[in-house]
């Protein structure tokens, strides 16, 4: 093995499991299981009906198979769509959560007790199916900021929800997000009102940790006129020998000269160095600029899951409205990652960027697939894309497929895509200088990421530098 | 260290690179503060002595030991050396995006500061450090906010090794052909500044192809490598024959021997 090969695997640290009683329902997909869920989570009628409709269409609908990633057939009937902690989850007051559940967190670095609570984040703490917690809910309210588990805004906020969920995703958007809004469980709900900078990051934790379920999370976040808002997703599951499903769904709906800023930094389970396990990842994330002048960032940082799904995407739809992507997507071992994003530009003099840094070690793929689509009335759009790949090791693969789609002649489109490799000179060229071959990594790493690092708020790009890190140790020695 | 040892003491110095042997028994010791250079045509092994020096994966050592300051240099990995004040000046210095050159070159003293169990420098402290070595060698700032060597002219890189070379104070340190790629005002500017920083408790390896960075930089010692040996060492006045008769002669001479 060369010494660059060497340093690619590293032994993932959020493997363990919570040894914790929980309530799963048995294996399987019908009207009576969403039926289940839904009154578990005590929604109203509209709700259930709701994702009926979404089952019925993901019924007549087949999984895609475009993406430039392989694997076995999934037995969606084998799979578990509903798990909790057994005991009330949500309560009033964290006294009342059990310890087990805090110190899972604890050692994943979220904080949910008061007193070590990470300042300026309020954090949602969401277990298998259901939300643990929610910090800083009463802080937030101050401001009229909704911060919530979803379940909780189904029931407390209705004309909210119904207002706009499934407004940017709909039901029958794809195979996956068709599923997810069958079965989805918990995720989180956020409101800013009206000219509102709301005053705390917030942030959610996925964690998955019963074995044979899927995670089915969706988040909703509307920013109303003049808002902002930063939301940061992490997430983590056990390291098991069988695959487990994350099908998620985020909608981002900016109004008028709002922003919204959202992170992920996604480290679910990658499965072991011969491909065995670890999570597929298969998200739909889109944000819709409707107002004008209005904003959508997102930011990712994608290190875990066997086989990432994913092309978070903006409608700019708003006359002036931004759409924003930066991405880092790392795969080692036998990780295959299909990601990258969709602009849609609809409105006036809207501008999208587009920042992919790809980085493939081990035996990994990496591949990033984008379109940008400037439709008709999108007088004097705007678009700026770059694609940069980075090559660690000679097992591994990186592929870009950009799509450009312009039907407006106005438009302004550059392009610029680069390929590199870590090779053994630039590696002593550090160590000559007395750095630690782990550390030379890191450096050419983490200056190949840094466009992206510097949009992530300040507290995460420690921990995206950080994870980066334990990502790629072992691919160099 | 008694008085009399070597800082670095090769011995019967044998490497390979891709299954050539390119040194065939090497004999060369360069005691603290001395400058040594090597001159030789291409393909001599020039490089090659500089690289195994600072321990590059890419060669093998088929015979022969290596002193730095009476301990085994062969055994240590190559940050080890570093931080041990071995310093390579390379031919091709190499571009890392996105780091600025500041943030690496602090990071780079910290290690070898950290090695000498000193403080590690922040910021703030580092940028004093480096505006005394540039007043030193009389250079601007200019090139520390910019990503290392990245967009670099051939001579903004070489000078950038030789603010390296200042920045982390080695005491071995080994020029690979700084001079090559140098236009006339560019190499009298590094050269100067390589003066600048000699010291009794600095020793140089200057490996060089032509005699002319030494009109500027007077070695104590010059020796020729050809085919992998040392097939002659004498004074500066060396350099000056050499220029005068080229190689062959000297190649012959070993062929013969």
């Amino acid at each position: 093995m060369t010494s660059i090969e060497a340093h690619v695997q590293q032994p993932y640290k959020y493997g363990f499991v919570t040894d914790i009683e929980s309530e799963v329902v048995p294996a399987g997909l019908n009207d009576d299981v969403i039926r289940l869920i839904s009154a578990k989570k005590g929604e109203p009628e509209w709700m259930l009906d709701w994702r009926l409709k979404a089952y019925r269409n993901w019924l007549k609908m087949s999984e895609p198979h475009w993406p430039n990633v392989k694997y076995g057939p999934i037995d969606y009937q084998a799979i578990s769509y509903y798990a909790a902690p057994k005991q009330r989850p949500k309560l009033d007051s964290l006294d009342q959560v059990d310890p087990k559940l805090i110190q899972t967190f604890e050692k994943l670095g979220i904080a949910i007790e008061e007193q070590k609570r990470l300042t300026g984040v309020a954090v949602d703490a969401v277990f298998d199916s259901v939300s643990v917690a929610t910090t800083f809910q009463a802080e937030l309210a101050k401001y009229g900021v909704i911060f919530m588990p979803i379940s909780q805004a189904i029931r407390e906020h209705a004309d909210l929800v119904q207002r706009y969920l499934g407004t940017v995703v709909p039901y029958n958007d794809n195979f996956f997000a068709a599923l997810n809004s069958a079965v989805f469980t918990d995720g989180s709900f956020v409101y800013v009102p009206r000219g509102v900078r709301c005053p705390l990051e917030l942030s959610t934790y996925f964690r998955i940790n019963a074995s044979s379920t899927g995670q089915f999370e969706r988040t909703l976040i509307i920013a109303d006129e003049g808002s902002y808002v930063s939301y940061l997703e992490g997430c983590s599951a056990p390291m098991r020998d069988e695959n487990q499903l994350h099908a998620a769904v985020v909608e981002l709906v900016a109004l008028d000269r709002a922003t919204i800023k959202y992170s992920t930094i996604q480290n679910w389970y990658p499965g072991d160095e011969e491909g065995k396990g670890g999570i597929y990842n298969f998200v739909t994330k889109r944000g819709k600029c409707a107002g004008v002048n209005s904003k959508i960032s997102w930011t990712q940082v994608e290190t875990g899951s066997a086989i990432t799904w994913k092309y978070p995407g903006c409608i700019l739809q708003g006359d002036n409205s931004i759409g924003e992507f930066y991405s880092v997507a790392v795969t080692s071992r036998k990780q295959q990652a299909d990601t990258g994003t969709k602009m849609i530009h609809l409105g006036k003099n809207t501008r999208s960027t587009i920042v992919s840094k790809g980085i493939s070690a081990g035996r990994g793929q990496n591949t990033y697939r984008g379109l940008v689509k400037i439709m008709k009335g999108a007088e004097g759009a705007r678009n700026y894309s770059q694609c940069d790949s980075m090559l660690i090791g000679d097992k591994c693969g990186a592929h870009t497929f950009p799509y450009i789609d312009v039907r407006n002649s106005t438009a302004i489109m550059e392009h610029e895509a680069s390929t590199s490799k870590i090779g053994e000179d630039q590696i002593f060229y550090l160590r000559q200088r007395g750095l630690s071959a782990e550390d030379a990594v890191s450096m050419i790493v983490n200056g190949f990421c840094k466009e992206v690092f510097k949009e992530l708020p300040m507290e995460f790009a420690v921990e995206a530098t950080r994870l980066l890190g334990i990502s790629l140790e072992g691919s160099v020695g | 260290m008694a008085k009399n040892q070597p800082l670095l003491e090769v011995t019967g110095l044998r490497v390979a690179v891709a299954g050539n042997e390119i040194l065939k028994g090497v004999d060369l010791a360069i005691r603290d503060g001395e400058v040594h250079a090597i001159m030789g045509p291409n393909g001599s092994g020039k490089s090659t002595l500089a690289q195994v020096l600072a321990g590059h994966p890419a060669y093998t050592v088929l015979a022969g030991t290596v002193k730095y300051d009476g301990k085994d240099l062969l055994e240590v990995k190559p940050e080890e050396r570093a931080r041990a004040g071995v310093f390579l000046a390379f031919q091709y210095p190499v571009e890392i995006r996105g780091i600025t050159n500041s943030y690496f070159m602090r990071s780079a003293l910290n290690a070898i500061r950290k090695n000498r169990g000193e403080p590690e420098l922040d910021p703030i402290d580092f940028l004093q450090v480096l505006e005394q070595k540039l007043k030193a060698i009389g250079w601007d700032d200019s090139m520390m906010n910019r990503p290392v060597n990245e967009g670099f002219s051939g001579g903004e890189k070489k000078r950038n090794e030789i603010l390296q070379l200042a920045v982390l104070e080695p005491r071995l340190a080994i020029l690979d052909e700084t001079d090559s790629g140098l236009d006339i005002d560019a190499l009298k500017t590094v050269a100067n500044a390589v003066n600048q920083l000699r010291s009794p408790n600095r020793a140089f390896l200057i490996v060089t192809h032509y005699q002319r960075l030494l009109d500027h930089i007077t070695p104590d010692v010059v020796h020729v490598l050809a085919d992998g040996r040392i097939v002659k060492s004498g004074g500066p006045e060396l350099a000056h024959e050499l220029e005068a008769k080229g190689y062959d002669w000297l190649r012959d001479a070993a062929m013969v021997s």
